[in-house]
This record gives structure tokens, sequence and C-alpha cells, in this order.
């Protein structure tokens, strides 16, 4: 907290180490795999209070972030993706008249907070490391493509949040023993009232665990306006699908949230993926919604096409899973022909990002593919080849960075 | 006049929100019924994004999409027209 509240009292003009290299390469890099429309739409765009990301469309705002962000596992505030799906989001005036209300059919009680500080002061506070992933990313490298928000690899990040505890609100309200979801729903919305609203559940085992927060503070500072101020729904381990920005509503339901958002939308085929915590109430025959990540990881540096010495050059990135913890990255400097274990840097937690670096040592003249591959404490590793689905959910293929060491 | 027609309807009911048909959109029957329609709820990059590697069977499912789950303020005519351009400009 103290050394959080000074790094960011140090203010731009005197930032050093790592986040200076990050903050003086804002190149934009743009995979070949994205389909060509992408790459011909994508730019790099500043929305209000954020450093330029690369736009994929401007209403409703998606911006992802540099591949560059990842050269370090906390992700700053003004460089964290954006994602929208409809387009009425109201502006600060509007959300500074947040208030959230508690209640549903399997609640005891019906509770109202009017603000933040009245929800801050009414339970105790609690802070987790974890990343927020959209449930898209890396979409655009699906092959065959699918339709839909075509997202590279910026759709994510991973900050320091704090709130209070989703379970203790519950507690608080009483849940029923005929609880099966806690219904969530946030202030923005359509801009027709024919389209569907956003409207997401998260299962009761969920909703009570302890890393799930209602949170008002990301890297010690507000929410900024398109990351969900002035409170947002933090789930860790989940896509971002569940971490619902501008919430305002929290419903205990008896009854599996029925929305198109829910039923429809967000779903991966059955058993395709394993989950550790299954989401009964919306699971069915064909498919399940989709919830826990799967182990990934990314290099943020080199970048693809980038020149290197043949005294070699050290590989950055970061990696992470849905909750276990990453146990080991390995690096491939020849197309993933033999691997060399990474050094990983701090660990903030298993929800977090875990850096990695490795030093290739001397290497020959020539092109050189590099990979990164990430094993979690539940000894999964990341995907050989793409597990293809409909949505494009769930790339972990390892990522190919291709440089030229001269 | 049509055209003109639609697109008062829809400054009408969005006056902060239609949009302008954008430069890089292909021109070709169907291209300002497309930006101003689709426009309502959403800026028209969704189309060159997702270009170009859908057929036009595809766009046309997508159009009913927006139509019959998003709820888009578009008769067949209007989806007909769209999806047809879709389907020429944007498809595989």
């Amino acid at each position: 907290m103290h050394r959080r509240t000074m790094l960011t009292g140090l203010g731009l003009a005197t930032l050093g180490g790592p986040m200076a290299r990050a903050a003086t390469d804002r190149s934009l890099w743009l995979s070949p795999m994205l389909p060509d429309g992408t790459r011909a739409e994508a730019k790099l765009a500043r929305l209000p209070g954020k450093q330029p990301l690369i736009q994929l469309t401007d209403r409703p705002p998606n911006y992802e972030a540099l591949i560059q962000s990842f050269r370090t596992p906390i992700t700053p505030n003004d460089e964290f993706f954006v994602r929208y799906h409809l387009a009425a989001i109201p502006d600060m005036a509007g959300l500074n008249k947040w208030s959230l209300s508690v209640g549903g059919d399997a609640a005891e009680h019906s509770l109202h907070f009017a603000s933040v500080d009245e929800l801050r002061k009414g339970f105790p506070e609690h802070e987790v490391t974890a990343v927020c992933q959209c449930s898209g990313n890396r979409r655009g490298l699906s092959d065959p493509h699918v339709a839909g928000v075509e997202w590279g690899y910026g759709a994510m990040g991973n900050a320091v949040w704090r709130g209070v505890r989703l379970k203790d609100v519950l507690e608080k309200a009483g849940v029923k023993s005929n609880a099966v979801e806690v219904w969530i729903h946030g202030m923005d919305g359509p801009v027709l009232p024919t389209t569907p609203a956003f409207h997401k559940s998260l299962p009761m085992a969920k909703a009570m665990a302890d890393e799930v927060l209602i949170a008002y503070a990301m890297n010690g500072q507000p929410l900024p306006h398109y990351n969900g101020y002035p409170v947002r729904l933090v789930v860790p381990g989940w896509t971002a699908t569940y971490w619902m920005k501008h919430l305002s509503s929290i419903e205990i339901s008896s009854k599996p949230q029925p929305s198109f958002w829910m039923a429809t939308a967000y779903r991966v085929p059955a058993g395709m993926f394993g989950v550790d915590l299954p989401f009964l109430s919306q699971n069915d025959a064909k498919s399940w919604p989709i919830t826990e990540m799967v182990v990934n990881s990314v290099i943020a540096d080199p970048l693809d096409g980038a020149h290197v010495p043949q005294a070699g050059f050290t590989v950055h990135g970061v990696a992470w899973d849905r909750g276990h913890g990453v146990k080991q990255v390995e690096v491939s400097t020849d197309d993933g022909k033999t691997w060399k274990p990474a050094q990983l840097g701090e660990d903030h937690g298993p929800f977090a990002f875990r850096g990695f670096s490795l030093a290739t040592g001397k290497l020959p003249p020539g092109p050189c593919k590099v990979s990164a591959r990430a094993t979690s404490n539940a000894g999964e590793t990341q995907a050989d080849k793409l597990k293809w689905n409909p949505a494009g959910y769930h790339n972990n293929v390892p990522q190919t960075v291709t440089v030229t060491v001269a | 006049m049509l055209r003109s027609m639609i697109l008062g309807t829809l400054l009408l009911a969005t006056p902060a929100l239609a949009q302008q048909t954008p430069n890089w959109m292909k021109p070709g029957p169907g291209q300002e019924t497309t930006a101003t329609t689709c426009g309502v709820c959403h800026s028209p990059e969704y189309i060159r994004m997702n270009s170009a590697f859908l057929t036009p069977d595809q766009w046309k499912a997508e159009v009913t999409k927006m139509q019959k789950v998003f709820g888009a303020p578009m008769d067949d005519g209007t989806a007909k027209e769209i999806a047809e351009y879709l389907g020429k400009n944007y498809a595989k």
C-alpha cells in the first residue's frame, strides 16, 4: 500500500527501471495472423486518461494494450485494455451518481449503498492481484477466423484490486437456502431498448469465494472511467465477462440468469476445457459458459521482426493461469525443438501475471523463432494445437516471435 | 429520397449517434443504408474488422442476428439490402 502510493507519487517525469522502457516504446505491432480487415482497421488512438492503445472499434470502445505493456507484471491503469459490448456508457458525471442495490428473491434483506464510501466503510477491505482477461483475447488469431471483436494479444491486464468481498456483502443481505446464482448488472447499457442488456451471473460457490471483490481501487487509484469507474466486480481466475463494470445491482437469485449474455453468448463446447468449479445452473448438454482461464503466456520483448545481436538477448514476458499459479515457463529459441526453463519473477499470488525472463546466450546468425510455454501448479501446459471453438475462446497455443540474429 | 427519409428517421430516433458514411467503406448499392442502420448502435468499423473471412451466408446470418436478437431497427427489406452489400463487398 505504502509502496504503491509512493510509486504513484513519483509521477511521470521520474519513472525509472522497467517502466521507462515500456513507456518509451509505444510502436504499434499487429500479428500477421489477424484478419486483413482488422490489420487495416486497427490503429493507435487515445481515450481520455489513457495512453494510446490499439483501437479496434471506437463505438462502443474496444481498445487493446500494446504487447509491450506485458514487459512488467503489473499493467499500468492508463495502458489497461477497454472492452464494451454496448455503446450507452455514462459519462463521469453520470457515474458519480453511482449507487448499488443488493437484493433478489433469495436474499433475506435488501441493501442499498448510496456512495463508494458507504460501501467501503461497511466491510473489511481486501486486496487481490489478478489478471483481467477478455474471454475473446486472441480471437483474431483463430484459424479459421470467427466473427467478433478481432483481438490480438492485448485484451488483458493485471492489477492490484482493492475493495470489499462480495461474500461479505451477500452475507449481510442474507443468503437463503434456495439461492442458485448471483445476478449482476452495471450502469452501461444498449443504445436501443430492444437490445439485450448486459446481465450476467455467478454460481453461488464462486460468488462466495474469498478472492471475489467489489473493487473501487486499481493499482492504488480510482478505477479509470472505461475500466468500470467507480466500482467493478473482480472475479480472479475467471474471464473478464464476469468482472461487471460500473456495478450497480446484485441479486441473489433462486433461478439461472436467462439473459442472452449467459444463455447464448460466452459459451464453449461442453467439456472442451476443464474447470475446477462447474457452473451447473448454466451448463447444458452441448455447451458450458466460459469461466476459468487456461494457462498461457505472452512474450513482450523482443517484438516480432526485431534485430538482435549474436551475443544474445533476453526474452521477457508474463504467464498466468486460472488460479493455481505458474509453476514453470520454458523458452525455445529453435522453433520449439528444445526448451530451457526461464527465470520466474516476483510471485504476486496465484491469480496474477508471473513475469519470466531468459537470457538466450550466443546465437547463430539468421532467423530465430522464439516461443514460450507455461505450466501451472495444476500440471496444465499450454496447448500444442489450437482447440478451435466457434467463439474463438481460450487460445493458448505458444506464440512464435521471429527475430533476426545479426 | 427514400434514403434521406430513413436517415431522417434514424436521426430523430438517435440524434447524437447517427454516423456519416466512413470514407473507407466500399461504394455500391446498400452502402449508405449499411452505414446508417448499423451505425445506430456501433461504428461501421465492425464490418471491416470482420473481413474478409465470412461467406455471404455468414454475413446474412450476422445481419439476421442483429435484427432478431439485438433488436436493430430494420425491416426485412433493409436487412436484405445490408446483407447483400456485406456479402458482395466484405465476404471471402
